[in-house]
């Protein structure tokens, strides 16, 4: 490639993504060491072009841990970080156990089924997230679908209270997130070589020692891609808490909408961000160097 | 049939597909009751269908969310196949791992803090909120899906096709119109179409990088649904599962019918060698 084009090529989407990507959350990382204000900005220091250098220097000055020790004072926000890793955990196992043989189902299909059945793991995906987090609330609700079929079967004599707990909040996930776990570990699988699990089992291995042994380590690159897109975003999930959870179902992207829309509070609301971000780095970091791998395999 | 496609598979997959389907196909059925108790089945009507297009708030909603859909995914889809490009095929450069961490990254951050930062952003900078604003905001988070997509079948294609047409005197530019971009044109439209959908889907990023000009169809639905179930969206989100699966299978089938027909081609041109 000739120089100029290369550089014109590569300036484009790194220019785009430096200032709508990485200069948003230097603001963020800067806004989470000021204080707030009841001003419009609601928050100081503000930055004047027109001070200059002093003005700068005035700016660094104003800046304090204040928020984040405010986070690590109140309880409230410790809480609603363990309990986004705990409700995002529980989701990822949850998910995986259903997703698994869903995936494992479709990779033993016939050949001709095959693509239906992907587009029919597809199609939801397509379909609104939010449609499909509303269609919870009409099933799970006290006079809702369930609960009129259960007590019209006898199962029940009292109608369930599953809406507006943390019950649907896990039902609410594992539905949406589903597809996500599903199409990694159906990629993986639907690669393997069936002719090692036969080998295997012409050499004595049962049927699950065979699985057990063949068929789920070498789905593993599945299994964790499959992981990671359903526990990284759960744990800053807002819409889900917000329908189908109630006033005790603590998440942290809850917390920090209403510390932003509510409070009005966005030094605070920066801070949440900042160490939801530090938590998640991890996983993310993890999951870059996955895809990498897998891309570099590829090529 | 496979022998190992057993009970248990088949088990599986019922059980996996009820679960993903029963949901959608209960709501799109009380769409059509004619109770305002959506959870009553009082008979069958389109009453709610005809309300949600007398709904002068839903439509204004459904136009600024079209409009930023297909503005944004147009942008996103240019932009993601060119970093795309750059992943794949410019080399090493200084500040590479930098850039395909920004394309990895806001697939995984979560949307509040995508939306937040955004919205400070576009505050320090005096930028004035509304759907240029959104446009923005869409553009970027799905430019990122884009180039996952678009790179993925970069990495799988025949490099040495492109420098035959190099070598047969193509400019690099027609090159890549006339020979790489065909090969890659499925994904690019897939990614297009991920990219509008994504667009169309948005409530959180959407929320932050709005102003009060512009309400797209999702901060809507959001702000009526926290009130309760109401017969009025499920009709709307009738129409909407309705959209989408239409539009999947067509572009699904017009894809398989591309790829019989080039095969066919391929094997033609073989045949006459």
């Amino acid at each position: 490639m000739p120089n100029i084009r290369r550089l014109i090529l590569i300036a484009v989407p790194y220019t785009w993504l430096l200032l709508l990507f990485l200069v948003p959350f230097l603001i963020v990382f800067k806004m989470s060491l000021s204080d707030q204000a009841l001003a419009i900005p609601p928050y100081t220091p503000t930055f004047q072009f027109s001070a200059g250098w002093d003005g700068l220097k005035a700016m660094f000055s104003a800046f304090d841990l204040e928020n984040f020790t405010w986070l690590s004072e109140d309880n409230l926000y410790w809480k609603a970080y363990l309990s986004s890793l705990q409700i995002a955990l529980f989701s990822t196992i949850l998910s995986l156990l259903i997703g698994f043989p869903i995936a494992y189902g479709m990779a033993n299909a016939s050949a001709a089924w095959r693509p239906t059945l992907m587009m029919l793991v597809i199609l939801p995906f397509w379909t609104s997230f939010l449609i499909r987090v509303y269609a919870w609330i009409g099933i799970l609700g006290t006079n809702g679908y369930l609960n009129q079929v259960l007590l019209w079967t006898g199962v029940i004599d009292e109608p369930l209270v599953i809406l507006n707990t943390n019950i649907a909040v896990y039902i609410g996930i594992v539905y949406t997130y589903l597809p996500f776990m599903v199409l990694p570990i159906y990629a993986t699988l639907e690669k393997l070589d069936m002719d090692l699990l036969e080998a295997a089992e012409d050499l004595g291995c049962s049927r699950f020692e065979a699985f057990w042994l063949i068929t789920f380590p070498l789905a593993r690159a599945g299994v964790i891609a499959g992981c990671f897109l359903v526990f990284i975003p759960v744990v800053g999930e807002f819409v889900i808490p917000s329908l189908l959870g109630g006033s005790r179902t603590l998440m942290i992207g809850k917390v920090l909408w209403d510390e932003f829309f509510s409070n009005r509070d966005w030094p605070v609301a920066s801070a949440v961000a900042v160490v939801l971000l530090l938590i998640l780095i991890v996983p993310i970091i993890l999951f870059q160097r996955q895809q990498q791998r897998a891309q570099e395999a590829k090529q | 049939m496979n022998k190992r496609f057993t009970w248990f598979n088949v088990t599986a997959l019922t059980l996996g597909f009820v679960f993903l389907y029963l949901p959608i196909t209960i709501l799109v059925v009380y769409s059509f009751n004619s109770s305002k108790l959506v959870t009553v089945w009082a008979g069958f009507s389109f009453k709610w269908y005809g309300a949600v297009f007398a709904n002068k708030g839903f439509m204004d909603a459904a136009i600024v969310t079209l409009k930023v859909g297909l503005i944004s995914s147009t942008l996103a889809t240019i932009l993601g196949t060119m970093a795309a490009y750059v992943l794949v095929r410019a080399g090493r450069f200084r500040g590479r791992t930098l850039f395909s961490g920004m394309i990895y990254a806001p697939l995984v951050v979560p949307d509040v803090i995508t939306g937040l930062s955004l919205l400070l952003l576009f505050i320090s900078i005096g930028f004035s909120r509304g759907i240029t604003t959104i446009v923005l905001a869409h553009a970027t988070f799905s430019m990122c899906y884009v180039s996952v997509v678009v790179s993925s079948r970069l990495v799988s294609f025949d490099r040495s096709l492109e420098e035959a047409a190099l070598d047969l005197g193509c400019s690099p530019f027609d090159a890549f119109r006339n020979v790489t971009l065909p090969i890659i044109a499925p994904a690019v439209i897939s990614g297009w179409l991920l990219a509008f959908t994504l667009s169309l889907d948005d409530l959180v990023i959407s929320t932050f990088a709005s102003g009060p000009s512009a309400t797209t169809l999702p901060m809507k639905i959001y702000s009526q649904v926290r009130l309760g179930v109401s017969p009025e969206i499920n009709a709307l989100s009738s129409i909407m599962i309705g959209v989408v699966t239409i539009g999947v299978i067509m572009s699904s089938i017009i894809s398989k019918r591309s790829a019989v027909r080039r095969q066919r081609q391929e094997q033609e041109a073989l045949a006459q060698i």
